[in-house]
């Protein structure tokens, strides 16, 4: 009631409430953004070549067994995705949430870091590592045992190694959901147990697990969606041994003569599925409320795991070795070398691949100036709707606002290369013809980053008593000064989180860019990808090298602001 | 010595020189102060090539030393990936590029039929170039000619056990040990996947397809793999990286098959929409220079068709290799069936 009589008053007073006109046009910008694409996808899956409506597109999709494999291929990919990144996030998760192991923080850290690489360069650097042959690991197999040539202990030409590659990436969403639960179960649930004369494990079994695998399950469909929707490492990993997936069957449906009929109506079963497993995601994480029933509930308790402490230890340790310490370091063994499967020496040593990028290739300069204004763009202009969308969803000062919050986050049900298609229809002709300038790019970072942001900013502002602002309002003080000097420093932290978060996120995509770049808009993802496509490791690994090194700088820097975005670890 | 090519490029010259009625080439031209200025004016040239990146790049350099303040953009990407870059720019009106040159020399054909490409003959072309290496309206000349070799890892593989021809690929003994360049991204290989689809029949392919061959996409590839190791065997790949690696102290060496080597050509041109037409005609006019040639030579093992241009004595002269022709009016018609049964026999 205060609010709304607070309301009347201050229209009264200055006339007019910006609101409104903001209101206004984000509805439409969300709008476009998201219907335009989806419009042209359904368009194109429907129209011959002569622009006839036909079935066609889905009747080939559905006999031809080129394009039904690598659906069963994908799925297959997907689940085993979801199963891996389980049973190495919820073990890891347990030891860094509910445990006396040593070193917890410095672990969680590292989840971090292999959450920030790009799954693209992890695939890459698992060929470093483990390509059948010229792989380090099996190379030193090799050695240690004696073994003749070809014999192999690993080999990431399959699809158990695909699985595996993606998993390296996928596993802190499921790591982040599950640590989090971990700490959310409540101390006396589990004392309680313990006093009626429960063992540790049968508390874990009956109290703590309970409790905890809907997050687990929530976090294993997030981990399948990104598996299913993801280019890069399939592109790197699936062709060499001879197989397509669907988004890389989709992408090279687009090669002459293209078919983008055929790819339009082939992103349709894609897209289906991503909107059932994140319905499913919803409903599961919806019903998380039974957990906690009444009353404060203590801290959980710590497992004191004594001389297992150490057992646990080299699990994560083993863990972070196979995600973030081994790839990093075959990417700077490769930068730094001149041929990938020559052991390190000092005559090996060279700065050959450095030169090269950044003296000799012509593309690096263009690609990486590219990539920083529109990382800085897409963030910046990310971060501002949805905290306006977050913002006046959640204090619902405006009938129909709650719809704005359902716009925003639409576009997590578009997996990255069915968007990539449809902003390609919508904007490689006329009337919207932006295509060959980074505008399209920008638009396929904002709509996909959204979600995601407007999330966590919700998130945070739903836990923000509305009384300060209203009290600022009774003040005298207009909307949007209310937002500026009350609601603003107190969501600072968040907003500085979100805005790494798009930041990193547009450095890593690869999906949607890679039907949408042209020469002169080339990022520095998609030029890591064509490098790849011709062999060039060495300038792979030191444009990946550069990568990395910004992504952290903007992670260290946002820590280190005052009030900083202390929340980005447990992002997405 | 390069009489055997010219007699069998006859053939390419007929058929790029049947689609036109009146061949009219425009007068050669060679830099003038004043196209070197106009080119200083706009100050940057876009290069679309499918050479690989590090021998186009050299190029770009050589010619950023000569005419300081033009910037060579390189834009490096597989024939079929670059051709279907520039399809879908020019499809939505964006004239990116200005100089395009591609190793599929059916690419060239069906621009000129969009009449995407502007007539133009440099003075070395002109003088130099046979006949049969040069489109008779001066819309195209062949910048380039390679081979695409079987290769093997000499650390590896004894020369003796080597596969002296493509039905010893067959061999189950390579099973597993086969690397192999993809159709769909590299014009070497559209060529390649043609001409022995002529000569050994396309059985020869759906039994390959049963070898496991490691699957990767440009043609620059296969030799980069052998190199390191991580197969011995390449089907194959480019034998410009195989020189260019083997005179770094790579591992590789390549073998003439004994059943025919196909030759690719491949052509350059400027596009009649190019942002920056001065620059455009000075690198095109740069490219068929006898210096620009011979360090494609040198640095790039790439062949020429300058008469002048001295091969390194190592290299095996073409005279001396059984050579497999394609002709790009067939071949345009064939591409199409020929991508779709490779992934019949392929999976990708």
């Amino acid at each position: 009631m205060v609010s709304l009589s607070a309301d009347r008053l201050s229209q009264r007073r200055e006339g007019v409430d910006p609101s409104g006109a903001i209101f206004a046009v984000i509805s439409v910008s969300l709008a476009i953004l998201v219907l335009l694409p989806l419009f042209w996808l359904t368009y194109y899956s429907l129209s011959g070549p002569q622009g006839q409506f036909t079935f066609a597109n889905f009747w080939t999709l559905f006999t031809d067994p080129t394009l039904r494999r690598p659906f069963v291929i994908s799925i297959g990919m997907a689940l085993g995705v979801g199963a891996l990144s389980c049973i190495i996030a919820t073990p890891l998760a347990w030891l860094v949430a509910r445990t006396d192991m040593p070193g917890r923080s410095l672990i969680r850290a590292l989840v971090t870091a292999s959450f920030v690489t790009p799954p693209f360069l992890g695939a890459i650097a698992w060929e470093i590592l483990a390509a059948p042959n010229s792989g380090i690991i099996n190379q030193i197999y090799r050695s240690i045992f004696d073994l003749p040539p070809y014999e192999t202990l690993v080999d990431i030409y399959t699809l158990e190694g695909l699985i595996f590659a993606i998993s390296c990436y996928t596993f802190p969403l499921v790591f982040t959901l599950v640590a989090n639960a971990f700490e959310r179960v409540p101390g006396d649930l589990e004392d309680a147990s313990a006093i009626l004369g429960g063992t540790q494990a049968a508390t874990l079994r009956r109290i703590t697990w309970p409790l905890v695998l809907p997050a687990m399950i929530a976090g294993a469909l997030i981990a399948i969606l990104q598996a299913l929707t993801m280019f890069g490492s399939p592109a790197i990993l699936a062709l060499p041994a001879g197989f397509h997936v669907i988004t890389t069957k989709i992408w090279s449906l687009f090669q002459f003569p293209p078919k983008p009929g055929l790819a339009a109506a082939a992103a349709f079963p894609l897209l289906a599925i991503t909107i059932v497993l994140l319905w499913a995601q919803s409903r599961i994480l919806g019903r998380r409320g039974y957990a906690v029933i009444g009353g404060k509930s203590g801290p959980p308790r710590l497992t004191r795991l004594g001389g297992w402490r150490w057992a646990g230890f080299g699990f994560a340790v083993l863990v972070l070795s196979l995600t973030v310490i081994l790839p990093y370091g075959a990417l700077l063994k490769t930068a730094f070398t001149k041929s990938v499967s020559e052991p390190m020496s000092w005559s090996n040593l060279t700065l050959h691949n450095f030169r090269f990028v950044f003296f000799e290739f012509s593309a690096t300069q263009l690609a990486m100036r590219n990539t920083f204004v529109l990382g800085f763009a897409a963030a910046t202009v990310v971060t501002t709707i949805a905290l306006a969308v977050a913002y006046l969803a959640s204090r619902k000062s405006i009938r129909g606002a709650w719809a704005l919050g359902y716009l925003a986050t639409i576009p997590i049900a578009i997996p990255g290369i069915v968007l990539g298609v449809g902003l390609f229809l919508s904007y490689s002709t006329a009337p919207f013809m932006l295509y060959g300038t980074l505008w399209i790019l920008l638009i396929a970072f904002v709509t996909i980053e959204m979600p995601a942001a407007y999330q966590q900013l919700s998130t945070a502002l739903t836990g923000m008593n509305p009384e300060l602002e209203e009290a600022s309002r009774i003040l005298g003080a207009t909307r949007t000064d209310t937002l500026r000097r009350i609601t603003a420093p107190i969501l600072r932290t968040s907003v500085i989180a979100t805005w790494c978060l798009v930041f990193i996120g547009t450095i890593r995509e690869l999906s949607a860019t890679i039907l949408l770049t042209t020469a002169n808009t080339k990022i520095v993802s998609v030029i890591i990808y064509d490098l790849n496509e011709s062999g060039d490791l060495g300038a792979i690994s030191v444009l990946g090298i550069v990568l990395l090194a910004v992504c952290f700088a903007v992670v260290f820097l946002a820590n280190r602001l005052p009030g900083g975005g202390s929340r980005l670890t447990a992002a997405r | 010595m390069k009489l055997r090519i010219w007699a069998a490029l006859a053939l390419l010259g007929a058929a790029i020189a049947g689609g036109a009625a009146f061949a009219a080439a425009p007068e050669p031209y060679a830099p003038t102060p004043e196209l070197i200025d106009a080119a200083k004016k706009e100050g940057k040239v876009v290069w679309y090539t499918s050479t690989d990146v590090a021998v186009s790049e050299k190029l770009a350099a050589l010619f950023e030393a000569q005419y300081p303040g033009i910037k060579v953009q390189v834009e490096r990407a597989g024939a079929e990936r670059v051709f279907q870059r520039i399809n879908q720019e020019y499809g939505s009106a964006i004239h990116n590029v200005d100089v395009i040159e591609t190793s599929d020399a059916v690419n060239f054909v069906i621009f000129k039929r969009q009449g995407w490409l502007l007539p133009a003959v440099p003075q070395d072309v002109a003088k130099y170039w046979p006949e049969q290496t040069k489109d008779a309206d001066g819309q195209f000349a062949a910048y380039r000619a390679h081979l695409s070799v079987i290769g093997y890892n000499t650390r590896l593989v004894k020369a003796e056990d080597a596969p002296k021809s493509h039905t010893d690929l067959l061999d189950p003994k390579w099973r597993g040990r086969i690397v192999k360049a993809h159709p769909g991204y590299s014009g070497t290989i559209v060529t390649d996947t043609y001409a022995l689809s002529q000569t050994l029949g396309w059985s020869y392919f759906e039994k390959l397809g049963q070898q496991k061959i490691m699957q990767v996409q440009s043609a620059t590839e296969p030799p980069k793999k052998l190199a390191v190791g991580e197969r011995p065997i390449m089907a194959d790949g480019n034998e410009y990286n195989i020189f260019t690696l083997k005179e770094a102290g790579g591992p590789v060496e390549a073998v003439y098959a004994s059943d025919g080597t196909p030759i690719v050509i491949g052509n350059a041109a400027i596009l009649k929409e190019a942002p920056h037409p001065a620059a455009a005609k000075l690198l095109y006019a740069f490219m068929f220079t006898k210096e620009a040639q011979q360090s494609n030579s040198d640095a790039g093992g790439l062949r020429s068709f300058h008469p002048g241009v001295k091969e390194k004595e190592t290299r095996v002269p073409l005279s001396k290799i059984k050579l497999l022709y394609s002709d790009p009016a067939k071949l345009e018609a064939a591409v199409e069936e020929l991508k779709k049964k490779y992934e019949e026999y392929f999976g990708t």
